[in-house]
Formats: structure tokens, sequence, C-alpha cells
């Protein structure tokens, strides 16, 4: 076959009717989605196009936006690459705001106290995070493996566990609070980080990006070229696809599962290690510091269907929602708004796969297709 | 250490506090056990009952009467239910991601409404039940309650009337238990399941309005506050019966409402061991009864005809 023949295929497949409709059915359901969030923005008194031009001017259009932006989508590309692949193995891990709570909380632990080198300490606070996150993701991991507890409970259940663990640990002071006696204010906050334990910035035209970004944009790419080029990848995919015949091709379904499981949750704790080292929040641990990057971070990865390199953009969506809310004041509309148009995204993308499948279905079942099966039914019949 | 648990076991409103809860977390287990059976480990239930508490205040301010916001409550959580069922049993988009977003959806969409307009308190009657409610000790939890609660007593049996007494019923389960067989049998596997959310739907829808009407009397966004997962790990408690479910609930009522007395009866126990109790109790008892009960055979898996 010549080169000229392949690409001539290669465009064909893509051309089709198929893909056309695919993507009409894609701007035909998000426009919808934005229309249905555009209605009720009206529909309480608010101007759509306020809102709208609200939130690019928070995201994108103003002094340094953009680079927030990026800075912002790091925690929710890291949550999110860590559960696609957990998804990919069949796995449905829903705790990542408690293992991003944990993570950020043993990576203030060790930062605050390893002293030494800046590099050094953003590296322990990392490796800390990564930790933690993937402890507590690990205790779902092991009662799964233990007693088969369906992890989509244990690790939500976990999370409600980790909100008040933390609370706990911001009130003594051998764990994370604040060992500072000078300062007034010590009521549920944590020690200030060494202030050569900040994750250097990246000038772009005035727009700093937090080096985090770099973290998670490279472990997208490792994560990529680990699911769909490596053994390790193709055993996560078949344990998804049918864990009792990836067993039989030698796939230990228990150990890797547990491993995966741990992985996203190591993903999601180093998360919070860059959310806290990034200083963008605040320069220690604070009540209430997760923020929802793990909420948003798993359902940036729900969206990007399993996909790792998908989950960049809509990390990218997910964050310019984010800093664009805190534009909305201006407009009087409430910033919940934001959650409302989230979820409806989220609704928005799942339509058309779904569509097309069942179209795709009905198509193979039509009676034309099945001639050929249905030919030896007629000659019985006669 | 004795006499204080003395008390606190003798205190009337710790009772009325774990029945109120506990009935709460029936109205939304027992659908969600209906909906199990079927096969659906719906996560939505979080959703559904604060779409029904809203839809209780909203009812209540329409008509100023506790039966529409009952009312109201049960649609709210039925539309959840229908836009859930439809999702996922016939556009066969993947259950989970369905619930969650339908969680994140109605949270943010009835605190954005919540915050646009003015709701006013939304209280139902208490009403007095004869004779039960004179039982010592019990009495008032069981017999003195805001009328909604007691809707809860008929839902049970009703429940299980439904699920093992009628053809429905059987079907239902059978879709749950092997829907490649109920197929060929000519049960409408994804139209059963579909139909188990709408009683998910439902009594969640109710379980939302009775947290508005019986217990706060007005909606807050976190009013419902993760009850909706306690739910669905009280229905693994029971493993999957219907009577080990009402346990779970009960049981789960308890803990949290010891949670709330604990501190009102001035005993200092960590604020952090008093929030995490009931997820901790949750944890404990799902590890210590999931491997010993049989869940339904297909919970969790899609079905779609022709492929196995």
């Amino acid at each position: 076959m010549s080169k000229g023949e392949n690409r001539k295929s290669l465009v064909a497949r893509f051309a089709t009717r198929d893909t056309g409709v695919a993507i009409g059915l894609y701007v035909l359901s998000l426009s919808a989605a934005i229309f249905v969030s555009a209605l009720l923005v009206a529909a309480t008194g608010g101007s759509a196009t306020a809102v709208f031009d609200a939130l690019l001017d928070g995201s994108l259009r103003s002094q340094g936006a953009w680079g927030l932006t990026l800075t912002t989508s790091a925690p929710l590309l890291l949550v999110a690459v860590g559960t696609i692949v957990a998804t990919r193995a069949g796995l449905v891990n829903i705790g990542q705001e408690g293992q991003l709570l944990i993570g950020t909380c043993v990576a203030a632990y060790f930062a605050v106290r390893v002293g030494g080198p800046g590099w050094f300490v953003i590296a322990v606070a990392l490796l800390a995070g990564a930790a933690g996150g993937g402890a507590w993701a690990g205790i779902a991991a092991g009662l799964r493996a233990w007693r088969n507890v369906p992890e989509v409970l244990t690790t939500l259940l976990l999370t409600f566990v980790a909100f008040p663990l933390m609370t706990f640990g911001l009130r003594q002071s051998w764990l994370l609070k604040d060992r500072d006696t000078e300062r007034m204010n010590q009521l549920n906050s944590g020690e200030r980080l060494p202030a050569n334990a900040n994750l250097p910035d990246l000038m772009i035209f005035g727009n700093s990006i937090d080096s985090g970004f770099f973290v998670a944009i490279g472990l997208a790419f490792v994560l990529t070229v680990m699911v769909g080029r490596t053994v390790l990848g193709s055993r996560i995919d078949m344990l998804g696809f049918n864990p009792r015949a990836a067993q039989r091709f030698g796939v230990s379904a228990g150990p890797l599962s547990a491993a995966v499981l741990i992985g996203s949750g190591a993903t999601a704790g180093v998360a919070g290690a860059v959310l806290l080292t990034g200083g963008a929040a605040s320069d220690r641990l604070v009540f209430g510091f997760s923020g929802n990057f793990g909420w948003d971070g798993l359902l940036v990865a729900l969206l990007a269907r399993n996909r790792v390199m998908l989950a960049i953009p809509m990390a990218f969506v997910f964050a310019m929602l984010r800093t664009g809310s805190s534009f909305l004041a201006a407009t009087g509309v409430d910033r919940k708004m934001t959650d409302v148009v989230q979820a409806l995204l989220v609704l928005a993308l799942l339509l058309p796969p779904a569509l097309l499948f069942i179209r795709d279905r009905r198509r193979s079942l039509a009676p034309s297709n099945l001639a050929v099966s249905s030919a030896p039914i007629a000659v019985e019949v006669s | 250490m004795f006499e204080a648990i003395g008390t606190l076991l003798s205190s009337e409103s710790l009772y009325t506090s774990a029945f109120q809860l506990s009935v709460l977390f029936v109205f939304a287990a027992s659908g969600e056990w209906v909906a199990e059976r079927a096969g659906t480990l719906n996560i939505s239930v979080e959703g559904m009952l604060l779409a029904g508490a809203f839809g209780a205040v909203v009812g209540h301010q329409w008509v100023a009467s506790s039966f529409m916001g009952l009312a109201v409550g049960a649609l709210g959580g039925l539309s959840v239910a229908v836009v859930h069922a439809n999702l996922s049993h016939r556009l066969t988009a993947n259950q989970f991601v369905v619930g969650l977003a339908l969680n994140v959806l109605v949270l943010g969409l009835t605190a954005f409404l919540d915050g646009s307009f003015d709701f006013g308190p939304a209280r139902a009657d208490v009403v007095r039940l004869p004779l039960v409610a004179d039982v010592p000790l019990l009495g008032e939890a069981l017999g003195n309650r805001p009328w909604p609660a007691y809707l809860a007593y008929p839902l049970i049996p009703a429940l299980w009337w439904a699920v093992f007494r009628t053809r429905w019923g059987l079907e239902v389960r059978s879709v749950g238990e092997n829907p490649q067989a109920a197929d060929v049998s000519g049960i409408d596997v994804n139209a059963r399941r579909r139909q188990a959310i709408y009683v998910t739907g439902l009594t969640c829808g109710l379980g939302g309005a009775f947290m508005v009407l019986g217990q706060v009397g007005t909606f807050q966004s976190g009013i419902i506050n993760g009850r909706g997962f306690i739910a669905i790990a009280a229905v693994i408690f029971g493993g999957w019966t219907l009577r080990g479910t009402v346990i779970g609930c009960i049981v789960f009522g308890f803990v949290e409402a010891l949670t709330i007395a604990i501190p009102a009866n001035r005993y200092s126990i960590d604020p952090f061991i008093l929030d995490a109790a009931p997820y901790i109790v949750a944890l404990t008892v799902v590890l210590a009864f999931a491997a010993r009960v049989r869940a339904p055979n297909a919970l969790a898996q899609p079905f779609t005809r022709g492929l196995t």
C-alpha cells in the first residue's frame, strides 16, 4: 500500500457522515446545556450575556487571568488522570476529595518539619502528598481486596471521614496546628510553610504559571504512554473490560486493581500537595482547604471518557469556570451557577456517545444487516 | 461513665432525634433497596433527597399546605429519577457518572435557586397517635411526630408487598439477578430497572420533603449533607433484604442522634469522633457484612440486549 492511499484512507475514515453526525450531536447537546444555563440566569433576573462576559474576563481576558486558569487546572488535571486510569481498570473511585485532603495534610506535616533547601522540601511535600492520598485510597483498596466491599461506597465514606480528621489534626499541635505561639489566630490553621518551599512560577506575558501545571501535564503524558503503549496499560484495560478473562490471561486482578486504586489516590494527594506548595490558595494549611478540587477533578475525569489527553482541555474548561466565577459577583448572580453549568456540561457530554451507540446497535439489528443470519431460518420455515 | 450513658439513654430527646433521622434513612434506603434489587447501584439518592427537600419548600410556598409540600417534594425526587433512569437505562450512559453528575447538578441548582428566591418556613403539623404516644420513653418518638413521618410505617410493608408479592416485583428481582434470563422470558429489563429507579425517586422525594417539613422547617443547601450515601450503606448493611435495610436505618439514625446528644448533654468527646462517627460506623458495618451476604447478581451491571 502506498503512502498516498494510506493517507486517503485515514481521511476517509474520519470524514464520513458518521463523524459529522457525532460532531453535530456534541455541538447540539453542548449548546443545549449552555442555553439551559442562560435560561436559568435569565429566569432569576440576571443577564446571561453579562455572566458570560464575566466568566470570560475572569478566566482569560483580564490581566494575568489565563496564567491563573492554567495554574488552577493543574490540581484538577492531576486528580483526573489518576481517576481515568482507575476507571479504565473498572474501578469506581469517587473519594478523590478525601484523598486530596489527606494528601495535603501529610504534605503539610512533612513540609514544615523537614527543613533543608527549597527543592528538597518541595520534593518531600509532593512525595508525602502522594503517600497520604495513596494510603487513604489504600484503605478502600484493602477493604475491596479483603472483604470485597464495593470501592464506590468506601472511597466515598472515607471522604466524609477525611474532613473531620483534618479538623482534628488542625487542633493538635503535634499534628498540623500552627506551633508558632506568637501568632494570634491559631485556630483551625496550620503552620506556615518555609518561604523557600514554594513551587517556582513561570512568567509568560505577565501571566504567572505555577510549575505544578507542568507537573500535571508531564504526568498526563507519562500516563498516556503507560495506558496506550505498555503491557501494564493493556493489562489495566483488560481488567476493566473483563476481569475474568483478564485473570485467564495472567493478570492478577486483585493486586493490580488495588495498586491502580492506590495510584489514583496518590495523584489526588499530589494534587493537594501542588495546591499547598503552589501557594495560590494560602501559604499554610487552613480549614476547608481542598475547595472541591477533588470533586471537580472527578468530573473532569468522567468527562474525558477514559482518555488521559482529553482530560487536559476538560481540566482547562473547569478551571475557566472556577477562575471566571470570581468575577461573577459583579453581575449579581450567585457563584453556585458555575456548579450548575458544570453539571449540565457533564450531562450534555454524556448524551452523544450514548445516542450514537444506540443508533449503531439499531443499525446492526436492522433486517437488511441480518439478512445472512435470517436466511437459514427462512429456509426452515418454507 | 456508666451513669453518663444511663442519663443519655434515658432521655426522650435522644430517641426522638434518632427516630427522625431513621425515618429519613428509611425513606431513602427502602427506595434505594428496590433499585438495587433491580440491579442499579443508584448513587443519585443524595440528589433525589435534596430535590425532594427543595420541592417541599416550593410546594409549601405555593399552596401553604404541608400535603402539597410533600407532593411536590415527591415530584422533585421523581424528576431526578426520570433523568437518571432514562440516561442510564435507556441511553446506556454509565450509571455512576449520571448519578454523580445529578448530585452535583441538584446541589448547585437548589443552592442557586434558594439564593434567588425567598422561601418562608415550611412545617407540617405534629399529629399525636393515640396509644402509641403513651408508651414510656419511646412514645414521644414513635407517636408524636410531624405527620409525614408516619408515612414511613406503611411504606415498608407496601414495598415488601410490591417486591415479593406482585408480578412486577418478581420481574424487578429477576432483572437484578439474571437480566439475560429475564430478557429471554419476555421481561423488558431496562424498563423494570427504570421503574425501580422511579420508586427510589418517589421515596427519596418524600424523605427530602420530610426533612424540611418534619425536621428543619426551611430549606438549606446542606440539609442532606451526605446522608443519602449513608442510606446506600444501610442497604448494604441490610444485606439487600428489606428487614435488614430498615434495621440499618435505625442503627445509623441512632448513631447520628448520639453524635447530637452527647455534646448537648455536656459530655466531651472529641468533635472529630462525633463528626466522623456515622461514616466510621457505616464503614465498619459494611466491612463486617459485605462478605457475608450476597448482593443481587447483576448489581451495577448495565444490560444491553444481544451483548453478554
